[in-house]
């Protein structure tokens, strides 16, 4: 096998050439916040200019100004809202179900090996399916209602939480446990005070992954089979040809995403900022 | 707990043995007139007749090779891009925003738009696919080379070594853990990503179409069997993946996370 570090001879040679010049940047915070604009701004300089000049048509790249009115347009006379609100109820939806699932799941498989040596290898095989794989099956099964929407999300958010709490709490170092022992703890204080705070950030990994999962199975769930939400606005934007419509709701889906992410990343502050302070 | 009879290893077949013992007695007793609810026994035949009559190795290979050459295109330039981001200030400054801001448009929404540029057919599906590969490649090898320990780096210094020797003994097989990992997960993505853009560029062949064609004629058989073939490539894939992330990082002394 290769080494990592290999320091041969040959390596002398390259004495003479090593002090390459590297350039810094201004160390503020405002220079930082300022570089991130140029590219951006070029590209939607291009954009505008494409569409201005009639380089690709309209039907295929809409101008900048049309997306910005169609949004506009659409939060204006409310049905972007409506959109948002029944896209959003039905992640929420989903999500609850598989987090409550995938929590239960996964502490039941962390906390008994028995369970876990019936349970795992079904849910690991179940697992392999991606959500699409599902889809059909579940269109055949339950239709195309509100009830296969909520079992696929919940299915895309259960699976990386319910894997990431089992192996959270399986994770749990030994030492932590005896320390419980030696306070003779009883096994809820074990529970509470040793297992699931040491098992939580890998815990609240699962859980962020599970939304950035649901909110993507939100997403081709309405591109395939719905009649309201986000989703379908892209669908029916692109069936009637109006990219504007299509980009409008493209740029809500990725505003919505990175919400819901900046989020979760405020309640982890919350519930691990103490782990920081102890380091 | 009551101590079982069951011997550990036979554990995890109890439950898939009870499922299955359930669907065949429920068919078998007519417990529901559903013509959803087919017998094992016919999807067992389906299975068959479609690996015989070859209808499987061309649908599985048009999506397989779909699935390789956009996880190709994807990765690759994710590790370009990624080291890009990673190794130059400027550069993440520069780009990084606008990487971060793209990332959190759901996958999926980029079809419809994809689908108008590129058309249905294979081209929009590759693009898609190299997408799909591209975020999760970019990140990863953006984090690895990023947490390169800060002390690895004053020994290239230490050593003089030019900037292709730091890269070559230090960064890259520093930062290999997390960009395999990033690797892995693309594999996963793209073959997600296969299905959903068979599903929503619907035209030409593969598995994706041989689902919708099942579904859209109502032949359960034929969907069971595409999901359990969809679960069987992904497993493999999965499998594939992580022999070779233990085999190029087994210089490392031990083994890394699964997923």
């Amino acid at each position: 096998m290769e080494q990592p570090l290999h320091i041969g001879l040959e390596h002398r040679a390259a004495v003479a050439r090593f002090p390459t010049p590297r350039w810094r940047l201004p160390h503020l915070a405002f220079g930082r916040w300022l570089l991130a604009w140029p590219v951006p701004l070029a590209v939607l300089a291009l954009w505008w200019l494409a569409a201005r000049h009639e380089w690709i048509a309209p039907q295929v790249l809409p101008s900048p100004e049309a997306v910005a009115l169609t949004l506009a347009e659409s939060a204006r006379s409310g049905e972007l809202w409506a959109n948002l609100q029944v896209s959003l109820l039905r992640v929420l939806g989903g999500f609850g179900v598989g987090l409550a699932g995938g929590l239960l799941l996964g502490v039941v498989m962390g906390l008994s090996p028995t369970v876990k040596d019936y349970l795992y290898p079904t849910f690991k095989a179940f697992s392999q399916v991606p959500v699409l794989g599902w889809l059909p099956l579940l269109m055949l099964l339950v239709g195309i209602d509100e009830a296969l929407k909520i079992i696929l999300i919940s299915k895309a958010a259960l699976v990386p939480i319910a894997l990431n709490t089992y192996k959270g709490i399986q994770g749990v170092p030994t030492r932590y446990i005896e320390v419980g022992r030696v306070l003779r703890f009883s096994r809820w204080q074990m529970l509470s005070r040793v297992v699931f705070p040491a098992a939580l950030a890998p815990i609240w990994n699962g859980v962020r992954y599970g939304l950035t999962h649901a909110w993507l199975a939100l997403v081709v769930v309405e591109l395939l089979a719905s009649s309201e939400g986000l989703g379908y606005m892209i669908v029916f934007g692109r069936q009637l040809f109006q990219l504007d419509v299509v980009l409008a709701a493209v740029v809500v889906v990725g505003a919505v995403g990175y919400l819901l992410d900046k989020l979760l990343a405020l309640v982890e502050q919350r519930l691990l900022g103490w782990r920081k302070e102890g380091l | 707990m009551a101590r079982t009879f069951i011997p550990r290893p036979l554990r995890g077949w109890v439950l898939p043995a009870a499922l299955l013992a359930a669907w065949w007695l429920a068919t078998r007793w007519g417990w529901t007139t559903s013509p959803l609810l087919v017998p094992p026994e016919k999807v067992w035949a389906t299975a068959v007749e479609q690996v015989t009559s070859g209808k499987l190795a061309a649908a599985l290979g048009a999506s397989l090779r779909r699935d390789l050459i956009g996880f190709a295109i994807g990765s690759s330039a994710g590790l370009l891009f990624g080291a890009l981001l990673g190794a130059s200030r400027l550069a993440d400054r520069l780009l990084g925003p606008s990487f971060h801001t793209l990332k959190q448009i759901s996958l999926f929404a980029w079809i419809p738009l994809l689908s108008v540029w590129f058309g249905l057919g294979d081209a929009a599906k590759v693009a898609f696919l190299s997408l799909a590969a591209f975020f999760p490649v970019v990140l990863n090898t953006y984090e690895g080379i990023r947490s390169v320990p800060a002390d690895l780096l004053e020994v290239a210094r230490v050593l003089r070594f030019t900037r292709w020797q730091t890269w070559r003994h230090l960064i890259l097989p520093s930062a290999s853990p997390s960009i395999f990992a990033g690797v892995h997960l693309a594999l996963i993505y793209a073959w997600l990503a296969t299905l959903g853009a068979e599903y929503l560029l619907v035209s030409g062949q593969g598995i994706g179409n041989t689902m919708i064609d099942g579904r859209e004629h109502f032949w359960m058989d034929l969907v069971l069997f595409g999901v359990i073939v969809v679960g069987l490539v992904g497993f493999a894939l999965n499998w594939i993946a992580s022999r070779i992330e233990a085999r190029a990082l087994a210089w490392r002394g031990r083994s890394v996370a699964q997923f």
